[in-house]
């Protein structure tokens, strides 16, 4: 029975053209659509410890999963995936990522803290984190509506030394109060 | 209901396969269709994904998902709730109105009963629908031949907990019933199973909850492997920091037989092991309607499938993903399933459009919980070479021997949950 059926299905085509079509390699969709399992549908994460990739900078994207694959930055899962692309994929999935549209967070903030955030950014800020963190210069990450937790262990990370930080960074946050940290990240996750 | 269902699969189990048979008393047509159509069959870590990733590449594309239950319970964070750290099983569940509402999919609230591969229709208990191309995304079914006495009745005394829902309440129940210096068995069956690690992980939590609320008690592990099969170093590190005294770990012993009288079972029909409270996970195979409909190879338990695709090399037009397909290296995982979801998805839209299929590249990230606060895990990325599914070399991998990253771990694999859920019913 099953013989006679591939039979029938080999001469009208329709085996034939599984069995024999030549696939094309993964495309940026392809690449990119295996991440959304922990980072959500097109990067836009409901998960407070995973940071959303939906409209991230692509340079940034690109900066972090070298880093993620070299072991430069520090990372429980991610250094072992990010060794599992080639720098070409790496810019094509942070290519995707940077084309999706923001993804507006649902969470609690503390309005204080976003004013004060808010009087903190422009000064201090402002240069890298530009347009209130709604962009990044050269790969200086998006900040606008990503998670407070994630950013919260990211600010830990930085300050024990375990992530390192950028110079001009650095001069920045050194002078500045836990306080004036933890109401700038507030200030960001409320950036729609 | 399942009675009535294997009986009848039973009956036309034969023909349901083959072409040009006519099936017995077709029900009527459930939806006549109009243009291009994918049917889905089941709604978990396989099936909406598909069906959503499906009609987010091709609006042109009727999805119609056919589930039997009304909503879906995850097995992941399950073995949690069986701990006593989760208190209800809420944070598990989704429902599938949003997956109508926010992508169009047709949702069916229907049993399966049989799938003509010739005809390209799915026999429903509410009615046929016919497709163009088929997603069977069924799950497992237990080999339950293979365990003497463990039968439906059993089920009920010496709980599975291996699909999510009553029978994991009902465990968690008699785990809670049990008295203090009770002893409680659990089997392990030979790989491959749904879930690698979930055995060993069940076995920290239910150790976890011992610890903490019964210290007399004792957890036997009878394992049909000869050792750990997932994350071996890492959980008999976390057993021994955590629970000595209390996990007791035999390998390369399979339980062939179950006393439900006596609360025994049989090692090999031979060693008798009694336990106050019984989970018996049995040897599984391929959800039900896959056997039924052909779809498994020549083992009789798993469904061969072109590795870019998932289409089954059993029957063209119908395409496995997920626990009951056999995707090389990739895991019974449900992050595995969401992968080859979205893989599967895009080449069921290239297939029907006639465009180029584009090859596989998947991803599995696994996290096991081994306290309330620690938690371990297995990555890796794949790709196709050659035609074959492949863990990228020189990726991928378990956490750090040390347990330095397992309060990370603990706090990423509930954002992990989080978002799985979520990108199934939104």
């Amino acid at each position: 029975m099953m013989m006679k059926w591939r039979g029938w299905a080999l001469a009208t085509g329709v085996l034939a053209i599984s069995a024999m079509a030549q696939a094309a390699p993964p495309s940026a969709a392809m690449l990119s659509n295996a991440c959304a399992g922990c980072h959500g549908t097109n990067g836009g994460s409901a998960g407070p410890s995973m940071p959303t990739l939906a409209s991230q900078s692509k340079e940034a994207i690109e900066a972090a999963m070298k880093k993620f694959k070299s072991g430069e930055r520090p990372s429980t899962i991610m250094g072992r995936l990010a060794k599992g692309y080639s720098d070409a994929e790496i810019t094509a999935m942070a290519e995707f990522f940077s084309k999706q549209k923001l993804h507006p967070t649902n969470q609690t903030l503390d309005k204080a803290k976003i004013a004060k955030g808010a009087s903190l950014q422009e000064s201090n800020c402002g240069r890298c984190h530009i347009e209130d963190g709604k962009e990044g210069k050269d790969d200086t990450p998006v900040m606008a509506s990503q998670w407070l937790p994630y950013m919260q262990m990211q600010m830990t990370d930085y300050l024990s030394g375990k992530r390192k930080m950028p110079e001009k960074m650095k001069e920045k946050v050194d002078p500045m109060s836990k306080e004036d940290l933890e109401a700038l990240l507030h200030f960001y996750a409320s950036v729609k | 209901m399942t009675l009535d269902r294997r009986s009848f699969l039973k009956l036309v189990g034969a023909g349901a396969g083959a072409a040009g048979l006519p099936l017995i008393g077709r029900a009527a047509e459930l939806m006549p269709k109009a243009g291009k159509r994918v049917v889905v069959i089941g709604g978990g870590y396989g099936g909406t994904i598909a069906a959503k990733y499906i009609r987010m590449m091709d609006k042109s594309i009727e999805v119609v998902m056919i589930e039997r239950n009304d909503h879906f319970v995850s097995c992941p964070f399950s073995n949690l709730y069986i701990g006593g750290i989760l208190k209800d099983l809420n944070p598990l569940t989704i429902k599938y109105d949003k997956l109508a509402s926010n992508h169009g999919v047709k949702v069916v609230q229907a049993e399966v009963t049989a799938i003509d591969p010739a005809a390209k229709v799915v026999t429903t208990s509410k009615g046929t629908v016919s497709y163009d191309r088929l997603v069977v995304s069924p799950g497992i079914d237990f080999r339950l031949d293979e365990v003497k006495g463990y039968d439906a009745a059993a089920m009920e005394k010496m709980p599975h907990a291996w699909k999510a829902g009553p029978q994991t309440v009902l465990l968690r129940k008699q785990l809670e019933a049990m008295k203090d210096g009770g002893t409680m068995v659990m089997s392990v069956p030979l790989a491959p199973y749904r879930c690698p690690p979930g055995p060993y992980e069940r076995a920290s939590m239910v150790a976890h909850y011992l610890k903490k609320n019964k210290p007399k008690s004792k957890l036997v592990v009878l394992d049909a492997n000869p050792d750990i099969t997932s994350k071996g170093p890492l959980f008999k590190k976390g057993w021994k920091d955590n629970y000595e005294g209390i996990i007791d770990y035999r390998p390369a012993k399979k339980v062939t037989e179950v006393n439900v009288q006596a609360m025994a079972v049989l090692v090999e029909g031979l060693e008798e092991v009694k336990g106050d409270v019984i989970n018996l996970i049995p040897p599984q195979r391929a959800g039900q309607i896959a056997v039924a409909a052909g779809l498994v190879g020549d083992d009789k338990k798993w469904c061969p499938v072109n590795q870019t695709t998932f289409e089954s090399t059993k029957h063209a037009g119908i395409h496995v993903i997920g626990d009951a397909c056999v995707a090389g290296p990739m895991p019974k995982s449900g992050y595995s399933a969401n992968s080859e979801a979205k893989v599967c998805a895009a080449n069921v839209v290239a297939l029907i459009n006639g465009k180029e299929t584009t090859d596989l590249s998947g991803i599995n990230t696994c996290y096991s919980y081994i306290t309330d606060k620690d938690a371990i895990s297995v990555a890796a990325v794949y790709a196709v070479k050659e035609g074959k599914i492949i863990a990228v070399p020189n990726s991928g991998g378990v956490s750090p021997a040390d347990y330095s990253a397992s309060k990370l771990e603990a706090i990423y694999a509930q954002s992990w949950l989080k978002n799985i859920l979520t990108e199934m019913s939104t």
